[in-house]
């Protein structure tokens, strides 16, 4: 991965982005670069267009203007070929996990080898295993279907989904909502380990202050629009702009703050 | 970028040495695998393999998987393995694969093909005896529904049951024109053309109108009914139970069935009697209009005719079958739809249930309605 004729720099590039839903505008010339091999974290208010901006970058949503760049691969205006090639170099973590209901969790992880590699049934089997037990599932949860799994178990099959591939970038949609603080803290190591020993880039919305300190290189918010401040999270908690003093300073994130930092 | 893998065995005595080169890495996976299946009849005959990583320019939980395997089978044999020269950012990963698949759980274990045909047969005849079970508790949930409107008739959903009977009765009303207006033309057509070879033209009136207003006219409006309205109630229902939109309904103290069903189930007991209606009355002009073109017969004779022919008995005959299989459209259809469970593929499964067996059971209430009316003499 490192010995690439010339690596880009940046793994995500978003240059002047517009995009829009009938008269109104959600983001409002953006521009933001992720640097490869490091966490994201993607702050901004509920309905702020985090979530948009996510769909905007992996291709579902077309954008008004504006140029998106994900691993040196245009998005979006050269058509879908492109896209699709970049798609097999990331994976995605929906916000609900997306999960096929009809597939068992081994068959929902494997999905992406079948469909991407032409590996053998016992190989991609043991892939899937061996995925799983990375995410922390253990080899009896394999035949289950989504519907038998819990929320936190959704999450980490729909992980281990998203890492079939071996993505460089893998993209989470909120991954530590709806579970509880253990819970939580154990998927934020799960990523920073998988982001240490798989070399990953990883782009995260999330609203989990502890997700930001504790496992964030950078943070970027996104109010009005555009990225009003982006930096480590030290750096972030110093900013003037008003919305993320409230955001960083209001009275829950001061309560997490003492033990935090 | 991505370089051409591959593996060099070299054998020195009982020692075994490979080295791997090049992407180790699922775009190569179909490759990785020939290799590593290639070497493994060398790997079985050494007794202690080296296992040289320094080649190695990418690789991945694939790429690290199958070298993996190659020390664990020589382990597995009670062989010595020893890997050397893993480069540093990868020492995390091969580290990780090391932990896993140690545990396989017990495949289960696969059944005879005849004993799991026989399996599944028993199945399904334990299930039907479920089948019964769930409509007969359908039945009695909207009898209790009932009874709770009777007392209290402001708790009937008025509005929800008028927004049902406008979707299965009125928006209802051009497909089965259409239809049982071609079939009323069908059977017309189909009657002069034999009947005319024994001088029998005028008898096709009888025809038409007993076959219609007795038999035809509903079976046909209730199967399309459950076709169309049947299957959106399970659906409906289906998704909602999916969402647990259900559970949350029951937990804020109202019964889904009086909120949900009722209004659906009363709709189509309403709409199917007066669709027979209307889907006889096409059928009857389709007879009539394929009686002028193509029988020679004017208006004015066909109804006479269809005057002599039917009576009142006949359309009551037709249209008392209606509102029962109304009733077992609309409690089939609603009872699969709760039995649905978290996935896409279950909607599916249970709503062709829906449509399936409610057809089969309009034909089986019209079978019985028949030799009722024979026994009574209607």
């Amino acid at each position: 991965m490192t010995e690439q004729a010339s690596p880009p720099r940046f793994a995500i590039r978003v240059k002047d982005l517009v995009v829009g839903f009938g008269r109104q505008i959600v983001i409002d010339h953006l521009s933001l670069d992720v640097r490869r091999g490091e966490i994201l974290g993607l702050v901004g208010a509920s309905g702020g267009g985090k979530t948009v901006l996510l769909r905007t970058i992996i291709g579902l949503i077309p954008p008004r203007s504006g140029e998106i760049e994900v691993m040196g691969t245009v998005i979006g205006r050269s058509q879908e070929r492109s896209t699709q090639r970049a798609a097999g170099r990331w994976g995605i973590l929906f916000q609900q996990g997306a999960l096929f209901s009809s597939l068992t969790v081994r068959q929902n992880v494997q999905f992406p080898l079948r469909e991407n590699l032409h590996l053998s049934q016992a190989l991609m089997d043991e892939i899937a295993i061996a995925k799983l037990e990375m995410v922390g599932l253990a080899p009896e949860d394999a035949d289950k279907f989504p519907a038998e799994l819990s929320g936190g178990m959704t999450k980490r099959v729909a992980l281990a989904r998203a890492l079939a591939l071996d993505p460089a970038i893998v993209f989470l949609d909120e991954p530590t909502s709806g579970l509880d603080p253990i819970a939580a803290g154990e998927f934020d190591a799960l990523i920073k380990t998988l982001q240490q020993t798989l070399g990953l880039t990883v782009f995260m919305v999330t609203h989990d202050l502890a997700s930001m300190y504790t496992e964030c290189d950078r943070v970027a918010a996104l109010a009005d629009g555009r990225i009003v401040s982006i930096g480590p999270m030290h750096e972030l908690l110093q900013s003037e702009h008003p919305w993320v003093r409230a955001y960083f300073h209001g009275k829950r994130s001061q309560m997490l703050q003492p033990q935090a930092s | 970028m991505a370089t051409e893998p591959l593996l060099t065995a070299t054998p020195l005595g009982d020692v075994l040495e490979l080295r791997p080169g090049g992407s180790w890495t699922a775009a190569n996976g179909t490759t990785l695998e020939a290799l590593t299946g290639a070497v493994a009849a060398q790997l079985d005959r050494a007794t202690t393999v080296k296992l040289d990583m320094a080649g190695v320019r990418e690789l991945d939980t694939i790429g690290a998987w199958l070298l993996e395997k190659i020390s664990r089978r020589a382990t597995a044999a009670g062989h010595h393995a020893e890997v050397v020269g893993v480069a540093d950012n990868y020492a995390g990963l091969i580290e990780e694969l090391h932990q896993v698949n140690r545990r396989n759980p017990a495949p289960v274990p696969a059944l005879n093909p005849l004993v799991a045909k026989l399996n599944d047969i028993g199945q399904a005849a334990a299930g039907s005896r479920e089948d019964v079970a769930a409509f007969l508790q359908m039945l009695g949930a909207l009898f209790l529904a009932v009874v709770g409107v009777l007392r209290r008739p402001r708790s009937l959903r008025t509005t929800s049951l008028v927004y049902q009977l406008y979707r299965v009765g009125f928006q209802a009303i051009p497909i089965i024109v259409l239809i049982t207006f071609l079939i009323g033309a069908i059977i017309a057509q189909q009657g002069f053309f034999h009947f005319r070879k024994f001088g029998a033209d005028s008898y096709v009136v009888d025809m038409v109108g007993i076959l219609v207003l007795r038999e035809l006219g509903v079976l046909i409006v209730a199967i399309m009914v459950a076709g169309r309205s049947g299957s959106a109630y399970t659906a409906e229902l289906g998704s909602m139970k999916m969402r647990e939109e259900i559970d949350a309904l029951s937990t804020m103290g109202l019964d889904p069935v009086e909120v949900l069903i009722l209004p659906r189930i009363i709709a189509l007991v309403c709409a199917l009697p007066i669709l027979s209606f209307i889907g006889s009355m096409a059928a009857l002009y389709g007879g009539g209009l394929v009686a002028q073109l193509y029988g020679d017969m004017t208006p004015a004779i066909y109804i006479a005719r269809l005057h002599d022919a039917v009576s009142v008995t006949s359309f009551k005959v037709g249209i008392i079958k209606a509102p029962f299989m109304a009733l077992a459209i609309g409690v089939v259809a609603c009872s699969e739809g709760l039995r649905v469970k978290g996935s896409a593929e279950s909607l599916g499964k249970q709503t062709t249930t829906s449509v399936v067996k409610s057809i089969f059971l309009v034909i089986v209430l019209d079978g019985l309605f028949a030799v009722f009316f024979a026994s009574i003499g209607m």
